[in-house]
């Protein structure tokens, strides 16, 4: 009983806290998802039209799907360039891997704004990458390489990405019993068919971790479509900002921004399903 | 062959990696210090006048201004809500934890722009103000998880007979947790309050649809990246940024090791 009261006076204030500024602006937005309009009548109108017009204008539909595959590109690309990243600390860097991993891990908390902003300097085509293979001569003329197209968000974001991708591979690889591979090894085993058949399924939990922990935040991402996306770029997030800064249409803002929080939703509970929360949360 | 030839590779390979990764890094630090108003290579040689533009500039330093007191304010809130969660996910096993549990980390999975717009939402149906202290508000949310996932991860590393023994001696629980569990707690606390200062410092995403008018500072520089001109004076802020924080996050990282060596030991 007196277990029961201290553990309520302690999650108390944080559950409030997360009631009030979390859990009710969902609701709320529940609500707006079903509005009219966000003014007059319109206001106290309930309707199912922007549903049924999210349903059937097949602009959303396709920067939906656009955005599903970027954000599925690079999580497949961050993951292949992390796994050896994480093989290499784990099997060939000794005793000195865990400072290595924080060698790797250190930029990716600098500035995330700051950091795609450097590849839009970097980029650009009046940009670095340009005026170096200018001036030695490689090009003869300024050409815009990457800037402002799907390719300059899908690049900066494995940039972003692949550091926080490795954590859960490196924590799988960690976590294999390395007398396995020694047997494997003893009875005639070739290393490659070792890794084929112990390292790599036994990491498999921490390829799918890492590969949904550059899936989940990049589907939301609107800030760095801005700023190097252009309009090839432009992602679901984008769609979403713009119609609650530009078109002023919440309601209809709303019903996205659900679709969105629902196919999150279901993306965690499969992989929560697929592997332990517990074995995610580790390393991070 | 195969036995030498891997090592190698793999250490080749994770050194482009993390040149690649510190280049960009490298490049704004490099530029910032250079005599011209446009990025382009070849250099034109060494000056300060970037740096010296940072402290003339009002706006800049308002922004500055509205950044440490969010940050400050918010992360000293999520420290605080994320001890007490910890402490009651770690010593207790009763029902509520799991919920609880589960409704603290999810905005470590909800995209920004939803937590941002919702809360866009919230404040303008019940009239709250879009300001500096709004946008603290969302990133109290978003430190929480982190915050508690740090302090849990030292909760963990020591048994609760401590706490018990305080209370044998005559403390009240929440004297033994106040005199015993906090000072044992203070490097996770300091660190998992530089963590969510870091945090929300960088925020952008959600500190843009609830700010208003008093920009935070990732909201003034993004609103300055339109302008070739004051590119120098981002550039020379954005080094001074990362220097900070990678120092911030290098020290916090430390403290999280000294924390947490003693258990791994016992």
């Amino acid at each position: 009983m007196e277990n029961r009261s201290r553990f309520a006076s302690l999650i108390g204030p944080p559950s409030l806290y997360l009631l009030l500024i979390f859990l009710l602006p969902m609701g709320v937005m529940f609500v707006y998802s079903f509005r009219a309009g966000i003014a007059g009548v319109a206001y106290d109108t309930f309707t199912l039209a922007n549903y049924q017009s999210f349903l059937t204008n097949s602009h959303f539909h396709r920067l939906l799907w656009r955005s599903a595959g970027i954000s599925f590109t690079i999580s497949v690309i961050s993951s292949l360039l992390a796994y050896p990243l994480a093989y290499y600390l784990v099997f060939k860097a000794g005793p000195n891997r865990v400072t290595l991993l924080t060698l790797l891990i250190i930029p990716a908390w600098t500035s995330y704004l700051l950091r795609v902003f450097a590849w839009k300097l970097i980029l650009g085509s009046s940009g670095l990458l340009n005026s170096l293979l200018l001036s030695i001569g490689l090009i003869e003329v300024a050409s815009p390489i990457l800037i402002y197209s799907r390719g300059a968000v899908i690049v900066t974001l494995i940039y972003v990405w692949v550091p926080f991708v490795a954590l859960p591979i490196f924590a799988a690889l960690e976590r294999i019993d390395k007398n396995l591979l020694e047997a494997a090894a003893d009875l005639g085993c070739q290393p490659w068919e070792a890794f084929l058949r112990i390292t790599l399924p036994l990491s498999f939990p921490g390829i799918l971790a890492g590969l949904f922990f550059a899936l989940i935040p990049t589907l939301g991402e609107f800030v760095t479509p801005l700023l190097v996306g252009g309009v090839s770029g432009s992602m679901y997030g984008n769609l979403i900002q713009d119609q609650f800064m530009r078109a002023l249409n919440w309601p209809m803002g709303s019903v996205m921004s659900l679709a969105m929080l629902v196919a999150v939703l279901l993306l965690v509970f499969i992989l929560t399903r697929l592997s332990s929360l517990t074995d995610l949360v580790r390393f991070s | 062959m195969r036995k030498c030839n891997l090592p190698s590779l793999g250490s080749i390979y994770f050194l482009v990696v993390c040149a690649v990764l510190y280049l960009p890094i490298l490049l704004l630090i490099i530029f910032s210090f250079n005599n011209a108003t446009a990025l382009v290579f070849p250099l034109k040689g060494f000056t300060l006048q970037w740096y010296g533009t940072l402290f003339e500039n009002r706006e800049l330093l308002k922004a500055v201004g509205n950044s440490l007191m969010i940050g400050f304010g918010s992360s000293l809130v999520a420290t605080i809500f994320g001890t007490m969660g910890a402490i009651a996910i770690v010593r207790f096993k009763l029902p509520g934890r799991n919920i609880f549990l589960a409704v603290a980390a999810l905005p470590l999975v909800i995209p920004y722009v939803i937590l941002g717009v919702s809360l866009l939402i919230l404040f303008n149906e019940i009239g709250i103000r879009l300001s500096a202290f709004a946008a603290g508000l969302a990133h109290v949310i978003i430190s929480i998880p982190y915050a508690m996932l740090v302090v849990a991860s030292r909760l963990v590393g020591f048994p609760d007979n401590l706490e018990e023994a305080a209370m044998d001696l005559g403390a009240s629980y929440w004297g033994a947790l106040l005199r015993v569990t906090i000072p044992i707690c203070s490097p996770a606390l300091l660190a998992a309050f530089l963590l969510c200062f870091t945090i929300s410092f960088d925020e952008y995403a959600i500190a843009s649809f609830l700010v208003g008018t008093d920009a935070t500072l990732p909201v003034y520089l993004f609103s300055q990246l339109r302008f070739p001109t004051r590119l120098p004076m981002v550039v020379a802020l954005a080094a001074i940024l990362m220097t900070v924080t990678m120092a911030v996050m290098l020290f916090t990282e430390w403290l999280r090791r000294v924390v947490q060596s003693p258990a791994k030991k016992g």
